[in-house]
């Protein structure tokens, strides 16, 4: 807001702008909200009084909030300051890889469903019908469950450590049962773009289906597909957190925001606030997005004219 | 019977609106001005009739005599006075009492219109009822005596039907009957019949003139098409960028126009039977031949029937027909979108395999489409650059750089500023997106070119220069056309021989003089004779043309 720009011919209405679209207030705290979020998972080295995991030579358990510890200790002592530090790189890190993974997955498949037509799109779609008639958190458990099972087996023929190997079969996981409800927007929308002429126009002069999805469908489909973004985001998020809190996402010594309230449950029935910061962090955290995705979705459906 | 518009006399002034002024308001502030100045009175009985382009504000003033305007207009100035009272001092019931009752409207899209999940008759009676004026059987008995008067069948079941159960020319009728039902004193027509078939619009028109003789009605018709208002309207306005030009008597409209616009707009029709095509030498070897083609969607019912034509090189064949009579199909076939299922399509003596993906991509170069709708045949988020650039690239391999100088070249020849290679179809008016169409077909270097109605989306004036561009380039390049279209207007104006479709079948094939002059084919002589011709008696003697023929 420093310099202001004299040549501009139109003066323009006072409020923050992005991508030209005005932006309301609750949207300005949504941004505010992962702009912090993101700023403290990038440094949270720097910004952790402790390091990760790590319990302090002067162990007191469940220690209240004091200028050492400033949100307090955990069952063992750890600052929870630093824990939910380090716990927000697991959470929104893995939310953020699994999102993009059900997002490439589903976008693939949902444009080639609605442009290949016949029985792609039947197999694609009952195959789709058959994952989401299943509960995602009971489907969820059952498969980490079944591959936990042989974890060591694994983990010992390929030389990978534990951690990252329980990491990666919770991000495929949730990605592919994810991917789903993406697929089906996605063939939504491309149905609409797929029926225009323009798309006609380019197979009719005979190109291949990577080249009209890539340069005629998907640029047409971004919006929906963002707003989209934003809510799964959310929702990834919270089936880890759900996860860990079940005792099945991250194990010890990593922490992240889920297993954290699940841990620090116990001390609730001792009238301790503990549980309540990284419960607090995962609601603070879902509102902040959803208040971006509502406005990206208002933009959207607003009348055809305005985006232009 | 023949009622001249000029001897008829008229009632009471109903609507007096005065220095009319529509504006845009933004978020960002004041936008365009959509109605300037504009002033007109009505008296009972008298239609007058707005004409201009579209974005001449016809519409705007239409729903602003009801005292409305659309979400993000505002009337900021001016006087609307219905019998007495300003529209514009009302109150928010005031208002709503006079819709419907006082004044009531016809729009263009009946289907769209109507509610698909309620009887015509809950919908036509809906606002009678709730306004309480009638009880319901007295409302029934009124829409039947309404169906009647406007030539429905059966009109004392009519109204049990569902929308979808009629036809358009129908459903476009029951909506007149709807906005009759509580004898308003004002009816607006807003393009009713824009969106029929030639022939349907006939009747249609024929049974709104009626009715709105019979009761008396005052009306303001509007439309884009001075043929069609010549046949109903006493009075006419034209209006150009919300700007009044010209108001006069219909017939001196369109006998003696006085301003240069309006003197275009008349031009336009009276041209419109010059043929443009040029007779070149003669090639006997066709390019293209389409021999007993059969074709349907999924269903057994033959969309195409054994269908033959052939087209030469520098040919401009035309394919006319009403919706649903196969042309479109007929093109789908060509190109490759719909299977034939018996038959052959031949291009350059070699037979075209019936499916787009068996076909090589030299066979789908030579045959290029563009379509009725430029704004959804162009992707919005790709500059002039890549739509006109691609095929260059795609056929002919040739490196950025020299698409870059070709396409650049192109827009010259589509006679485009050079400087739009950047801009996005967005940027660009209807007229000159179609342009980029044609460039986009050109660019491929085709041998043919169908064109699927190319200019019905576009203004009178904007379309015809879209036709002579296309007659251009066809001097310049000797590329052949396919040219499928409901308008005989066109047909004149740039085939050289037509075949008309009807029901998926071949009716009438041959040279253009030969088709358009007698002995002609009973189906061919009811489209000829449906073509509104810019005088104010040509309703008339086409329906009392019919009528003896009936006899």
């Amino acid at each position: 807001m420093a310099a202001v720009d004299v040549k501009s011919p139109v003066k323009k209405s006072r409020g923050i702008r992005l991508f030209g679209h005005r932006m309301p207030l609750s949207a300005q705290i949504g941004f505010l909200i992962i702009f912090i979020n993101l700023f403290l998972m990038i440094f949270a080295p720097v910004l952790a009084p402790y390091g990760e995991g790590i319990v302090p030579t002067d162990m007191t358990k469940w220690a209240p909030p004091s200028a050492e510890h400033w949100l307090g200790t955990d069952a063992i002592g750890r600052d929870i300051l630093s824990q939910l530090l380090y716990g927000a790189r697991l959470s929104i890190g893995l939310s953020l890889l699994t999102t993009i993974i059900a997002f490439v997955i589903g976008i693939i498949t949902g444009f080639t469903a609605a442009i290949m037509g016949r029985w792609v799109d039947v197999t694609l779609s009952r195959f789709a019908d058959l994952i989401l008639s299943m509960p995602t958190l009971i489907f969820c458990l059952v498969i980490i469950t079944v591959v936990m099972a042989r974890e060591q087996g694994f983990v010992d023929a390929t030389g990978v450590s534990n951690a990252f190997f329980e990491g990666m079969v919770i991000v495929l996981v949730i990605g592919f049962l994810y991917a789903v409800p993406v697929f089906r927007l996605a063939r939504a929308v491309s149905m609409n773009i797929v029926a225009l002429e323009y798309v006609e126009a380019a197979r009719l002069r005979g190109e291949n289906i990577w080249w009209v999805i890539r340069r005629e469908v998907l640029p047409n489909a971004v919006p929906p597909l963002v707003a989209e973004f934003g809510l799964r985001f959310c929702f990834t998020f919270l089936l880890i957190a759900s996860l860990s809190f079940l005792g099945l996402g991250i194990q010890p010594p990593y922490q992240d925001w889920g297993s954290m309230v699940n841990q620090n449950a116990q001390a609730i029935f001792i009238g301790k606030p503990q549980p309540l910061f990284a419960a607090g962090a995962i609601a603070i955290l879902t509102i902040g997005v959803n208040l971006v995705v509502d406005w990206l979705l208002s933009i959207y459906s607003r009348a055809h004219g305005e985006n232009a | 019977m023949s009622t001249t518009a000029t001897a008829r006399s008229f009632g009471d002034q109903v609507l007096d609106v005065e220095d009319l002024r529509i504006e845009v308001h933004t978020d960002a502030g004041p936008g365009p001005v959509l109605v300037d100045n504009v002033s007109l009175k009505l008296r009972q009985g008298e239609v007058l009739g707005l004409i201009g382009e579209s974005g001449a504000g016809k519409s705007t003033i239409g729903l602003a005599t009801m005292g409305y305007s659309r979400s993000g207009c505002f009337i900021t100035g001016g006087k609307i006075v219905f019998r007495g009272k300003d529209i514009r001092q009302m109150n928010r019931e005031q208002r709503q009492d006079l819709r419907g009752h006082g004044v009531a409207y016809i729009a263009q899209s009946a289907a769209a219109s109507f509610n698909p999940a309620l009887t015509l008759y809950e919908q036509i009676c809906e606002i009678a009822l709730r306004r309480g004026l009638m009880k319901e059987e007295e409302a029934k008995a009124d829409a039947v005596r309404l169906f009647k008067e406007l030539e429905l069948p059966n009109p004392e079941s009519f109204g049990e039907r569902y929308p979808h159960q009629v036809s358009g020319g129908q459903l476009q009728r029951a909506m007149a009957a709807m906005a009759m039902i509580t004898k308003p004193s004002i009816l607006i027509f807003d393009e009713p019949t824009t969106a029929l078939d030639v022939t349907t619009q006939v009747e249609v028109l024929a049974s709104f003139r009626k009715l709105i003789r019979e009761h008396g009605t005052a009306a303001l018709y509007i439309t884009h098409d001075l043929a069609v208002v010549a046949q109903i309207a006493d009075r006419i306005m034209v209006l150009r960028h919300g700007k009044m030009i010209e108001v006069g008597d219909a017939t001196q409209i369109l006998q003696a126009p006085r301003e240069e616009y309006t003197r275009r707009l008349v031009a336009e029709r009276t041209v419109a039977n010059q043929n443009l095509h040029q007779e070149r030498a003669a090639e006997n070897k066709p390019i293209l031949e389409v021999t007993n083609v059969v074709a349907s969607y999924r269903s057994l019912t033959k969309v195409i029937n054994d269908v033959s034509i052939d087209i030469k090189r520098g040919d401009t064949l035309a394919v006319v027909g009403e919706s649903g009579s196969g042309k479109s199909t007929l093109a789908r076939v060509v190109v490759g979108l719909l299977p034939r299922s018996s038959g052959d399509v031949r291009f350059q003596g070699e037979s075209l395999p019936p499916r787009l993906q068996d076909r090589t991509r030299d066979q789908l170069r030579r045959i290029q489409m563009i379509y009725q709708m430029p704004d959804v045949a162009l992707n919005p988020r790709q500059t002039l650059l890549e739509i006109i650039g691609r095929p260059m690239e795609f056929y002919f391999g040739r490196s950025k750089a020299e698409v870059k100088v070709k396409v650049a070249e192109m827009l010259r020849h589509i006679d485009l500023p050079e400087s739009f290679i950047n801009r996005r179809p967005g940027e660009l008016s209807g007229g000159q997106k179609q342009r980029v169409c044609i460039a986009r077909a050109l660019a491929a270097e085709p041998e043919l070119i169908i064109c699927d109605e190319v200019t019905s989306a576009l203004d009178q004036l904007v379309g015809e220069e879209i036709l002579r561009l296309l007659n251009r380039l066809q001097e310049e390049l000797g590329v052949a056309y396919m040219f499928i279209t409901h308008d005989l207007g066109t047909v004149r104006r740039i085939a050289n021989k037509v075949a008309v479709m009807l029901k998926g079948q071949l009716v009438a094939y041959g040279e253009t003089a030969k088709i358009f002059n007698p002995p002609f084919h009973p189906y061919t002589e009811l489209l000829l004779s449906s073509v509104p011709e810019m005088r104010a008696d040509w309703l008339d003697e086409v329906l009392s043309k019919r009528d003896r023929k009936a006899r």
